[in-house]
C-alpha cells in the first residue's frame, strides 16, 4: 500500500502528489468497508477539559473531534485543503467585512435537538472569541454573527479579516457546541465540557478516569451508513513503553501521535501485523527551534547568531535524533505547507570553520581553555527529540568554543523559566504550525507581547521591519498580496535569525493492519473517523 | 488487651502533629517547585494569551501569596473539606476516593507475597545458617532487591503478557468489559498479577534477609541450648523458638515498608496503568495541582499511621512486654 511508508520523506510532498498517492486505496477500500467492531487506541495523556470550542488543542481534539465537529475538516484533495463538514460552502465578502457560511441541512445534536445556525452564532460570539485559546486571535474582530435562516451564517467583522486566515483556521477553531446546553450558563464550568454532545459521529459514552474514554456510533449521523465502528475506546496508557507492547498483544489496534518512540519503530514495523504510517500529521507540523535571549550581549550579535545556525548539522539532527522522521527547515514555515513556504531565503549550511570565523569577527576569541563564552541553554522537556536535541546543541556548541550549561526541568518549570522569567540564554522549543503563520510561527518573532505568555517571543527580539510585515499580513485581505508578505516574512526572519529553525516534523501512527482508511486526511489523527473501520 | 487500647490512643495523639508538618512541608516543597498550575495547564492548551493567563490565575487563587493559599487550605482542611482539583475540575476528595481502593488492593497483595514469601524463605535460609541452601537465597535476594523495579514489571511484562500472553499488559481490569461480581474479581485478579510480582518481589529480599539475620542471632540464645538439650525436635525449635523470637524486627519492617510501597506503586501504576493513589501524585505534581497533591499526602499519611497502629497492636500480641512499662 502506497500510503504506508517508513519514509518521512514522502510525507512532504505537495498537495497534487499526496492525491495520487492516497485516492486509489482510499476508494479501493471505502467500497469493502464492513461496518461493526470495536476500535481501541492509545491515549497518553487525559484532558478533563474536552470542549474543543473552548481548548483548540491536539490532545482534545484526539478524543473530542469524533463527537464535535468543526464547520470543516482539512484535505487532501478537495479545493484549498478543505472538505465541508458542518458547513457546506463558505464566501468571503471582498472588503473582508463578512464571511457567508451555508450550513448542513438535517444534522441533529447526540440529544435530538435540530442543529441551526443559531448554535454556530452563539459558539462563536460567546465561545470562540472570548474563550479559546487561538479564537481570541483569529476572531477578536467578530461582531456580530447574522442569521437570515436556520442554514445560513453571516460572520460580521468589525475590521477587515483575512478570509484566507478565517478558511484556514476553520478545521482547528470552529467545533460547534450546542446552544442549548450553553445558553445561560458558566461556560467554562458546564458539565457538558467533560461529557460533550455534538453532531459527530460518535456519541460520547462515558470516561473512567485513569483508564480509558468511550465513544459510541450515532446511528442518526448526517452521513449516511457512516461511522463503521460500534465502539472507540481510548485506553489511557501513561508509560512511554506501554503502547508498543500493546499494540503487539493486541491489547489496542491503533497508536497515533507517536505514542511509539521512534526508537521502537523499526523494531515493531518487522511484527507482522503492524503497520507503521507516517502520513496523516501534515497539517499538525511540528517545529524545532532555537529560541535565543537577545538581552545576553554575545546573542544580540546578528554574527554570534549566524555562528550558531551554522554550528547545527541539521541533516545529522535529522537521521539521528528523529531516525528520519523528519525534514531539515529553511525557515520559519514549514515545507509542507504549499501555500506559504518559499526556500528563497538565506541558509547556514553546516560549516564549523565558518562559524568560528564569525564569531572571531565578532570579538569573541577562544580563551586559553578553547571557550569563548558560556551560556545556559534549557530543551523543553516535552518530547523526547527536544531533550536529546539539547544534548546534541551542547555539543554541537562546544564545538565552536562555547560552553552550553544544560538545566534540565520539567514542563511546568521549564514554561516559568522561559516564557515568564526569561532564565535562559537559548531554549529549545517545539511550537506547532497550525496551517497560516497569523495563529503560529509570527507570534514567536513579533515583539510586543507581554512577559509569561507560554509560546511566544520572551527573547526580548525585536525588529521594526519585521513587526510591520507581520501587521500588515494580518490585515489584508487579497490573498497573493497576503501570501507574498508571509514570504517576506519568511526572508527577514532567516536573514536576522530572531530564532533558528533547525527540523519540522510529524508524527507517527503505528497500527494493527486490520484499522483500514487509517491517514486518509491531512489532520488523520484529530479528524473525525467516521470511514475507519475495522477488519473482522 | 488495655495494653493495646492504651497504645493506640498514644498513637493517634502524636500522629496530629505528625501530618499537620507533612502538609505544611508537601506544600512547601510544591511551592519551590518552578511554575504553578496556571502553567502547566497552558502547555497542555499549547498556548494563550496574556489576559487569559491572568484570569486563569486570578480564577484559580494563584495570584495570592503562598501564606494565604495555605491557611485558606488548612482552614478549609479544619471544616474537612479537601478542596476542588483545578487539573481534574472535580472535587479531590471524590477523585482520591476513587483511586485509594487499587492502591490498597495493589500495596496490601504485594506487601502481603513480600512478607509472607519472604519469611517463609528467611525461615528456611535461617534454619541452617551457612548452609549452601542459605548462601543460594541470600545471594538471589540479593539480586532481587537490586533489580530497579520498572525493569522488572517491564521484563515480566515482555515475558508474560507479549510473549507468551498469559496474563494481561496493563490496567486494573478489562476495559468496558460489563464483568459483574465473581468474573470482575478474577478479571481484576488476573490484572493484578504482574504489578503485585513486580512490587512484591523486590521487597521480599528484605523481609528474607531480616528473618534470615534474626534467626541466626537466636541460634547462639542460651535458650536453644536448652531447647535442644530438652531433646525437642528440630523442626519445633526452628518454628516455635527461633522463627518466633526472630519474627519481632520483621513485623517492625512490615510498618517501615508500608510507606515505601505507596513510594514504590508510583512507578508500578505506571508502568501498568493502574489507575491509584501514585500515579495520580505524579499527575498532581506535574500539573502543580498543589490542593490535589496535599490530599494525596494526607491520605498517604493516614494509611501509613494506620498500618503502623495495626503493626504496634499486632507487635503487642506477639511479645507480651511491649506496652506493659505504661501499665504502671
Amino acid at each position: 500500500m502506497s500510503d504506508i511508508t517508513l519514509s518521512r520523506r514522502s510525507l512532504l510532498l505537495t498537495t497534487s502528489a499526496l492525491l495520487a498517492s492516497t485516492a486509489m486505496p482510499t476508494l479501493l477500500l471505502a467500497e469493502e468497508a464492513k461496518p461493526g467492531g470495536r476500535l481501541i487506541v492509545a491515549a497518553d495523556s487525559e484532558p478533563k477539559n474536552l470542549n474543543p470550542a473552548i481548548v483548540a488543542s491536539n490532545g482534545v481534539f484526539f478524543i473530542a473531534s469524533k463527537v464535535i465537529e468543526p464547520l470543516a475538516e482539512a484535505s487532501f484533495d478537495d479545493e484549498n485543503g478543505l472538505s465541508p463538514r458542518l458547513a457546506t460552502s463558505w464566501e468571503g465578502s471582498p472588503d473582508g467585512l463578512s464571511v457567508t457560511f451555508k450550513l448542513r441541512e438535517g444534522v441533529t445534536w447526540h440529544d435530538g435537538k435540530p442543529f441551526t445556525s443559531a448554535d454556530v452564532a452563539f459558539s462563536a460570539l460567546n465561545i470562540w472569541k472570548p474563550l479559546q485559546n487561538l479564537g481570541r486571535v483569529v476572531f477578536k474582530d467578530l461582531e456580530d454573527v447574522e442569521t437570515p435562516d436556520d442554514h445560513t451564517a453571516i460572520f460580521k467583522f468589525s475590521t477587515p479579516t483575512p478570509f484566507q486566515l478565517i478558511r484556514n483556521a476553520l478545521p482547528p477553531l470552529t467545533s460547534v457546541v450546542p446552544k442549548h446546553l450553553y445558553e445561560g450558563t458558566d461556560i467554562a464550568a458546564n458539565p457538558a465540557n467533560s461529557a460533550p454532545v455534538g453532531t459527530g459521529p460518535y456519541k460520547f459514552a462515558e470516561h473512567k478516569a485513569g483508564e480509558y474514554y468511550r465513544l459510541e456510533k450515532n446511528a442518526n449521523y448526517w452521513d449516511k451508513d457512516k461511522p463503521y465502528l460500534d465502539e472507540i475506546i481510548y485506553r489511557v496508557l501513561p508509560d512511554r513503553a506501554a503502547a508498543a507492547g500493546a499494540l503487539e498483544a493486541e491489547e489496542i489496534q491503533l497508536a497515533a501521535f507517536s505514542a511509539v518512540p521512534l526508537a521502537d519503530l523499526d523494531r515493531i514495523s518487522k511484527v507482522p501485523g503492524i503497520v507503521v504510517v507516517s502520513k496523516g500529521y501534515e497539517a499538525l507540523t511540528y517545529q524545532l527551534v532555537v529560541e535565543i535571549n537577545h538581552r545576553r550581549k554575545e546573542l544580540a550579535d546578528l554574527k554570534v547568531r549566524q555562528a550558531i545556525a551554522h554550528a547545527i548539522d541539521k541533516e545529522f539532527v535529522v537521521k539521528t535524533i528523529f531516525l528520519g522522521y523528519a525534514k531539515p527547515s529553511t525557515g520559519p514555515v514549514p515545507q509542507n505547507d504549499p501555500q506559504f513556504y518559499t526556500d528563497d531565503v538565506p541558509t547556514y549550511p553546516f560549516d564549523v570553520a565558518k562559524a568560528n570565523a564569525l564569531l572571531d569577527e565578532a570579538g569573541y576569541p577562544k580563551a586559553a581553555d578553547g571557550k569563548r563564552f558560556s551560556l545556559k541553554l534549557l530543551p523543553a522537556p516535552y518530547f523526547n527529540e527536544t531533550r536529546q536535541f539539547g544534548d546534541y546543541l551542547r555539543q554541537a556548541l562546544a564545538a565552536v568554543g562555547i560552553d552550553a550549561e544544560l538545566v534540565n526541568n520539567d514542563a511546568a518549570a521549564h514554561i516559568k523559566a522561559v516564557y515568564t522569567d526569561h532564565a535562559f540564554d537559548i531554549a529549545v522549543g517545539p511550537p506547532v504550525y497550525r496551517g497560516d503563520p497569523a495563529i503560529s510561527t509570527t507570534i514567536l518573532v513579533q515583539s510586543g507581547t507581554p512577559d509569561g505568555v507560554p509560546f511566544s517571543n520572551q527573547g526580548g527580539y525585536s525588529n521594526p521591519e519585521l513587526d510591520a510585515v507581520i501587521s500588515k499580513a494580518a490585515e489584508t485581505i487579497d490573498e497573493s498580496a497576503r501570501t507574498e508578505l508571509y514570504r517576506t516574512f519568511q526572508k527577514l526572519v532567516a536573514t536576522d535569525l530572531p530564532l533558528i529553525n533547525v527540523a519540522e516534523w510529524g508524527f507517527i501512527t503505528v497500527a494493527r493492519d486490520s484499522v483500514k482508511n487509517v491517514s486518509n486526511n491531512p489532520r488523520w489523527a484529530v479528524s473525525n473517523w467516521s470511514d475507519t473501520w475495522l477488519e473482522p | 488487651m488495655n495494653r493495646a487500647l492504651r497504645l493506640v490512643r498514644r498513637r493517634l495523639i502524636t500522629a496530629i502533629p505528625v501530618i499537620g508538618l507533612v502538609i505544611i512541608g508537601a506544600f512547601l516543597l510544591l511551592e519551590a517547585a518552578p511554575g504553578d498550575a496556571v502553567d502547566a495547564y497552558i502547555l497542555s492548551l499549547g498556548g494563550a494569551d496574556a489576559n487569559m493567563v491572568a484570569e486563569l490565575r486570578a480564577s484559580w487563587g494563584l495570584d495570592q501569596s503562598p501564606w494565604a493559599r495555605l491557611l485558606a487550605y488548612l482552614a478549609a482542611l479544619a471544616r474537612g473539606d479537601l478542596g476542588w482539583s483545578v487539573s481534574f475540575s472535580r472535587p479531590i476528595l471524590d477523585i482520591i476516593l476513587e483511586r485509594l481502593p487499587n492502591t490498597l488492593l495493589l500495596m496490601s497483595a504485594s506487601t502481603a507475597l513480600s512478607f509472607m514469601l519472604g519469611s517463609a524463605l528467611g525461615i528456611f535460609a535461617g534454619a541452617r545458617p551457612g548452609s549452601l541452601r542459605d548462601r543460594l537465597l541470600s545471594v538471589g535476594s540479593l539480586a532481587l532487591y537490586a533489580i530497579p523495579g520498572f525493569w522488572l514489571a517491564l521484563v515480566l511484562v515482555i515475558f508474560f503478557s507479549i510473549n507468551l500472553r498469559w496474563l494481561p499488559l496493563s490496567g486494573i481490569e478489562t476495559i468496558a468489559s460489563g464483568k459483574h461480581g465473581f468474573d470482575r474479581a478474577l478479571d481484576i485478579g488476573r490484572h493484578l498479577v504482574l504489578p503485585v510480582a513486580s512490587l512484591g518481589i523486590i521487597y521480599l529480599a528484605l523481609y528474607l534477609r531480616m528473618m534470615r539475620a534474626g534467626m541466626a542471632e537466636v541460634w547462639r540464645q542460651d535458650f536453644i541450648r536448652a531447647a535442644q538439650a530438652k531433646g525437642l525436635s528440630r523442626q519445633r525449635i526452628v518454628l516455635r523458638h527461633v522463627a518466633r523470637n526472630a519474627l519481632l524486627p520483621v513485623v517492625t519492617m512490615l510498618g517501615l515498608q508500608s510507606a515505601a510501597m505507596l513510594g514504590g506503586s508510583v512507578v508500578i501504576e505506571s508502568v501498568f496503568a493502574v489507575p491509584g493513589l501514585g500515579r495520580l501524585a505524579s499527575e498532581a505534581v506535574a500539573s502543580r495541582d498543589t490542593p490535589l497533591l496535599l490530599g494525596i499526602v494526607l491520605v498517604s499519611a493516614l494509611v501509613v499511621i494506620a498500618i503502623n497502629l495495626m503493626v504496634d497492636i499486632a507487635y503487642a500480641l506477639l511479645d507480651p512486654r511491649v506496652g506493659a512499662a505504661e501499665a504502671s
